[in-house]
C-alpha cells in the first residue's frame, strides 16, 4: 500500500508536467492578445500596446516564458493576470466560494435524487415506477444544461416572475431574508446542475444495483429469513455503491472546475466563468493557474478513487 | 461647405439667429465630430452651453435607493490608467473625475475644472502652445484629503512614464504638465496644439489622488493597493470590489455638486451575455441599466414592448465599413503580399471601385441587420441619418453599376464574371466571425453577383482577426484579401487620430510589422498635406473644413465604402434619467443620473 502510494505519487509529477507543456504550448500557439481592445481603439498608438506586450514578457520565446512560469510556480508564484493586473491566486481565491456552493450543493442534489430513485428502480425492475424513473433520467441527461438552464429562466423569471436569474456573489441582507433571498438566487443553478447529473447517476445505481440484486448471497440473505430492507440496506446497497463511490470521487474535481455554461448563464461569478472569462482575454496566467490545479485534482482524485476503491472492497489489492 | 460658409454660420449662432444645436448638427452633417463643432463655436466667442438639454430634478442628495448596472462583460480593474476595455473605465469613471469631460452634444462641461479655458479668459493661449485649467478648490478626494493642482501634475508624471505601463501614455507622454498654484495648472504643449482637451479631459482624462499612488509609479505600479479600491472624487464612494465580476458603492455625501447624487449605492454587476443582460433591464426590469447592448435590434424591440425599459442610443462616430485594397494580395513581393511595389490589378480601375460602391445595399443593411444600431452612411467621418446632408448621397443601383463597368470595358466571361484583358472581377471579401457580419456579406455578395463581380466570402474568428499577431496572414492589419469589413472605433472626440488612418505615412506594411494604420494603403497627396495642415491650424473653422475635404477625397475616389454608422445602444429602466454621450463614458454623467417619480 505504501510502496503503490509512493509509486502514484511520482507517476503524477511527469504527469502534471506533460499536463502543463501541453497547455502553456496550446495557449501560445493560439491567436489571439490580452490587448486586443487596444487595437481596435485609434486612440491608443499600436507602440503602447507593444510597450505593454514587452513589459509583460509576452514577445518571448515560448520556450522562455514557459521556465519562468514553471519557475515561479515551483516557488508558489501563480502570477497576476494580464487584464486586471490582481494576482491570480486572490481571484481563485475569490471565485472558489461561489463555485463550492453552487456545484458542491448541486452534487448533493444529484446525489439525494439518484440514490433512492436508482434503488428503488432497480428493485423492481420494468415496474411503472421504474418505466417513468427512466424515461425522466433519459430526458434528465439528454437534455443540456444551457438548455435547461434557459428554460428555466424563461419559466420562472420572465414568465412567473418568481425568481431573479443574476446571480450575486453576497446579497446585501442579513438573517432568514438573506437565507431566502439565497435560496431564491440559487436554486436554479443548482437544480439544472444537479437533475441534469442525478439523471446520470440514477442510471448508474440502477444498473449496478441490478447487478448486485441477482447475486446468490442475496437469495441466501433472504431465505435466512431477513427482512427485506436489511436485505437491501445491508448486503445489496453495500456492494453495488462501489463503482458508484469511484463515479462519484471522479465527479469531485469538477466541483472546484465549476461549470462553464451553467456559471455563464445564471452569472455566477465562480471559478467556470473565471476561466472562461480569461480565455476569452487571452488572459494565459489566469488560464494555466485554473487548469492546472485542475489536473492536480483529477489526478488526486483518480488516485483517492483508486484507493477507496480497494477499502471497499479487499479482494483488490495494490502492486 | 468652405470657410466662409462656416464663418458665416458661426456668425448666425452668435447673432441668435441659429440655435447652437441646428449649428452643430450642421457640422455633424458634414462629417465633423460633435466635440469639434463646440470648440469651433467657442473659439469664436459662443460661450460653452453648460447641460443645456438636460434639467436635473431632485432637490436633495440621497434617498433613491440602489442604482444596478448591469454589463455583459464584468470589470476587472478600476485604476483609469490601466483601463484596457471600456467596461473598464466605465466602473471607474464611477469613482473618479476627469476635469471636464464631453456632452453629446459637444460641449465640453466642467467636472473637476473651476471653469473651461478658453482665450477669452485667458485659459488657452492664443500661440496654441498651452492651456491654463483653473481647478475647483470645493473638491475633497473620498478619505478626505483635498484635491489640488499636485495631483493633476501627478497623474501626468505617473502616465508618462513607461514603466507604469498605462494605457493613457500617448495622451501624456508628448505635453509637460506645471503647477501654478494650488488650484493651477498649465498644459504645455510641444508644437501648436488645436485640439488642446486631450490631458485631464473625459475618458483619459480620470485624475487618481497623488498621496495614495504616489509610492507606486513605474515599475511598482502593480502593487498599488488602490488599484483594486480606488478613492476617487466621484459622486459614489468605493465599498467592495470583485474583480471579473462586481463593483459596489455608495453615495459621496462630500459629493462637490449640490444635491446629487440621488442614488445612495451604485452598483454593477458583470457577466453573463448580451441579450440576457437587455432581458434583465426592458423586460423584467431587475437592473437599471445594461451597458453596450450589442443584440439585434429586433430582439431589443422585442422586449422594449414590455414597457419596464427603453433602449438609450449614445452617438459616437464608430462606423462599419469595407477597405478596398490598393495592392495585390495574391502575389508574394520581397515576403509580403499586397506590397506597395505591386499596385492591384484591378482594384485600382475607379470604374470598378464606383460599381462596388453601387452594388452595397445599405438601405438593406441598415433596414434588416442592424436597425436602430446601425444607420446607412456614405460619409467616413460620423453622419447619423436624420442629418444626411445632400452632397454625401449613397445610392444602391445594381444597373448603374453594370452601365458603369460596361462602358469601362469589363465585359461579363461564359461563367458571368466580368473580366478585361484576362484580368477578373472576382475578389475575396473577409470580415470578423459575428451574425450580423456575415449577413451584410451576403446580401452584398448577392448584388454584387447581379452586376458580374464574383465575391469569395471568408470568415476569421474575431480572436485572430483582431489580434496584433505578426506571424497570422488573417488579421485585418495584414489585409491579405481583396476587399475586407470591420468597425473602426472613433473614442476620441476629435478626429485626428482617426483620419489619421489614410495617411501615406502610415501604411501597414511588412516593414513596420503590419501597424501601421493605413490598411487599405491608400495613398494621396491632397490628404496627406490637408492632414499636415490640421495638425497645426489653430483655427478651429479652417480646421474643420479640412477635415471635411479629407473625408471628401475619401469618399470621392472610394476609397473605402461606409456601410453603416454605429451608435451605441444601452438600455435604460423607462424611469431612469440617464445623460448618456457617445464621446466619453456613458458613465461620465452618472452623479446627474435620477429616477423619475
Amino acid at each position: 500500500m505504501g510502496n503503490y502510494l509512493i509509486r502514484r505519487l511520482l507517476i503524477a509529477v511527469p504527469s502534471l508536467l506533460g499536463i502543463s507543456i501541453v497547455i502553456f504550448t496550446i495557449l501560445a500557439l493560439a491567436p489571439g492578445d490580452p490587448f486586443s481592445d487596444l487595437a481596435t481603439n485609434p486612440s491608443i498608438p499600436p507602440a503602447v500596446r507593444m510597450a505593454l506586450r514587452a513589459k509583460f514578457g509576452l514577445d518571448d520565446p515560448v520556450m522562455v516564458r514557459y521556465l519562468r512560469w514553471l519557475v515561479a510556480m515551483l516557488q508558489g508564484d501563480w502570477g497576476f493576470s494580464l487584464v486586471s493586473r490582481v494576482d491570480v491566486d486572490t481571484l481563485i481565491w475569490q471565485a472558489l466560494p461561489s463555485t463550492l456552493y453552487v456545484i458542491g450543493l448541486s452534487q448533493v442534489l444529484a446525489l439525494i435524487v439518484a440514490l433512492p430513485v436508482g434503488i428503488l428502480s432497480a428493485m423492481r425492475p420494468y415496474s411503472i415506477f421504474d418505466q417513468i424513473a427512466n424515461t425522466f433520467a433519459f430526458i434528465g441527461f439528454s437534455l443540456p444544461t444551457f438548455f435547461t438552464g434557459l428554460l428555466f429562466i424563461l419559466a420562472f423569471s420572465i414568465k412567473l416572475h418568481w425568481l431573479p436569474f443574476v446571480y450575486q456573489a453576497e446579497l446585501p441582507y442579513h438573517g432568514w431574508q438573506w437565507l431566502w433571498e439565497q435560496f431564491k438566487q440559487s436554486i436554479m443553478p443548482i437544480m439544472v446542475l444537479g437533475l441534469f447529473q442525478g439523471a446520470s447517476w440514477t442510471r448508474y445505481v440502477r444498473a449496478s444495483v441490478l447487478d448486485v440484486i441477482q447475486l446468490d448471497y442475496v437469495t441466501t440473505a433472504r431465505a435466512k429469513g431477513l427482512r427485506e430492507r436489511v436485505v437491501i440496506l445491508k448486503h445489496v446497497v453495500r456492494n453495488a455503491l462501489i463503482p458508484v463511490v469511484t463515479l462519484v470521487a471522479l465527479q469531485i474535481p469538477a466541483i472546484f472546475g465549476g461549470a462553464i455554461v451553467t456559471e455563464q448563464i445564471f452569472r455566477v461569478p465562480g471559478i467556470g466563468s473565471l476561466l472562461i472569462n480569461s480565455i476569452l482575454a487571452n488572459d494565459t496566467p489566469v488560464i494555466m493557474a485554473v487548469t492546472f490545479v485542475f489536473s492536480c485534482l483529477v489526478i488526486l482524485f483518480n488516485l483517492i478513487a483508486d484507493l477507496l476503491y480497494g477499502w471497499l472492497d479487499p479482494r483488490i489489492a495494490f502492486r | 461647405m468652405n470657410e466662409q460658409r462656416l464663418r458665416g454660420l458661426i456668425e448666425r449662432v452668435k447673432s441668435g439667429d441659429m440655435s447652437r444645436r441646428s449649428f452643430v448638427r450642421k457640422m455633424l452633417a458634414v462629417g465633423l465630430t460633435a466635440p469639434m463643432a463646440g470648440m469651433m463655436l467657442s473659439h469664436n466667442g459662443v460661450a460653452w452651453a453648460a447641460e443645456e438639454a438636460f434639467t436635473y430634478k431632485p432637490t436633495k442628495a440621497g434617498g433613491g435607493g440602489p442604482l444596478k448596472l448591469l454589463f455583459w462583460q464584468a470589470p476587472t480593474l478600476l485604476n483609469p490608467h490601466f483601463a484596457v476595455g471600456t467596461k473598464d473605465q466605465e466602473a471607474s469613471r464611477v469613482f473618479y473625475d476627469p476635469l471636464a469631460g464631453w456632452d453629446s452634444d459637444g460641449n465640453l462641461v466642467a467636472a473637476l475644472a473651476a471653469e473651461i479655458p478658453t482665450v477669452e479668459n485667458g485659459g488657452l493661449a492664443k500661440d496654441g502652445l498651452s492651456v491654463t485649467w483653473k481647478l475647483r478648490k470645493d473638491v475633497k478626494w473620498h478619505d478626505g484629503q483635498p484635491f489640488t493642482a499636485d495631483d493633476c501634475v501627478f497623474n501626468w508624471e505617473y502616465a508618462r512614464d513607461p514603466g507604469t505601463a498605462a494605457v493613457s501614455v500617448a495622451t501624456y507622454k508628448d505635453v509637460t504638465v506645471e503647477k501654478i498654484d494650488d488650484h493651477t495648472i498649465k498644459v504645455i504643449f510641444k508644437k501648436p496644439t488645436p485640439y488642446w482637451a486631450d490631458a485631464f479631459v473625459g475618458i483619459r482624462g480620470m485624475i487618481i489622488p497623488k498621496h495614495l499612488f504616489a509610492d507606486y509609479k513605474g515599475s511598482k505600479s502593480r502593487e498599488a493597493p488602490n488599484n483594486l479600491k480606488p478613492v476617487g472624487t466621484g459622486a459614489y464612494k468605493f465599498v467592495e470590489f470583485r474583480p471579473g465580476d462586481l463593483v459596489r458603492g455608495e453615495r459621496n455625501p462630500n459629493y462637490y455638486k449640490p444635491n446629487r447624487p440621488f442614488f445612495d449605492t451604485i452598483e454593477i454587476k458583470g457577466g453573463g451575455d448580451a441579450v440576457s443582460a437587455a432581458r434583465a433591464v426592458l423586460q423584467t426590469g431587475e437592473y437599471d441599466y445594461a451597458w453596450n447592448l450589442q443584440v439585434e435590434d429586433e430582439i431589443l424591440k422585442k422586449l422594449e414592448a414590455g414597457g419596464k425599459g427603453k433602449v438609450a442610443i449614445a452617438e459616437g462616430g464608430d462606423i462599419e465599413f469595407i477597405a478596398i485594397n490598393r495592392n495585390d494580395p495574391w502575389t508574394e513581393v520581397d515576403g509580403e503580399r499586397a506590397s506597395m511595389k505591386n499596385p492591384h490589378p484591378t482594384l485600382r480601375d475607379k470604374a470598378v471601385r464606383d460599381a462596388l460602391n453601387l452594388v452595397v445595399d445599405r438601405g438593406g443593411v441598415e433596414k434588416y441587420i442592424y436597425g436602430r444600431t446601425g444607420v446607412a452612411t456614405a460619409n467616413f467621418l460620423n453622419n447619423p441619418k436624420r442629418f444626411r446632408s445632400e452632397k454625401t448621397k449613397w445610392e444602391f443601383n445594381v444597373d448603374k453599376a453594370i452601365k458603369i463597368l460596361e462602358d469601362a470595358g469589363w465585359k461579363k466571361g461564359s461563367d458571368g464574371v466580368r473580366a478585361k484583358d484576362g484580368k477578373k472581377l472576382s475578389y475575396v471579401y473577409q470580415t470578423s466571425i459575428n451574425a450580423p457580419r456575415q449577413k451584410t456579406q451576403a446580401i452584398i455578395k448577392q448584388a454584387a453577383q447581379k452586376a458580374g463581380i464574383a465575391m469569395e466570402l471568408k470568415s476569421v474568428p474575431a480572436s485572430v482577426y483582431f489580434s496584433s499577431d505578426v506571424g497570422n496572414p488573417d488579421t485585418y492589419t495584414h489585409f491579405y484579401t481583396d476587399l475586407e469589413m470591420y468597425t473602426t472605433t472613433m473614442s476620441e472626440p476629435d478626429p485626428a487620430l482617426f483620419m489619421n488612418q489614410f495617411c501615406s505615412w502610415e501604411v501597414s506594411t511588412k516593414e513596420n510589422k503590419w501597424q501601421g494604420r493605413n490598411i487599405t494603403r491608400w495613398q494621396n497627396a491632397d490628404y496627406d498635406k490637408a492632414y499636415r495642415d490640421a495638425e497645426g491650424e489653430l483655427d478651429p473653422v479652417k480646421r474643420a473644413g479640412l477635415f471635411i475635404k479629407m473625408n471628401e477625397l475619401l469618399i470621392g475616389d472610394v476609397a473605402v465604402i461606409p456601410i453603416v454608422y454605429r451608435p451605441r445602444p444601452a438600455g435604460l429602466n423607462s424611469k431612469l434619467v440617464a445623460q448618456l454621450s457617445g464621446w466619453d463614458n456613458n458613465t461620465w454623467m452618472v452623479s446627474d443620473w435620477y429616477r423619475e417619480a
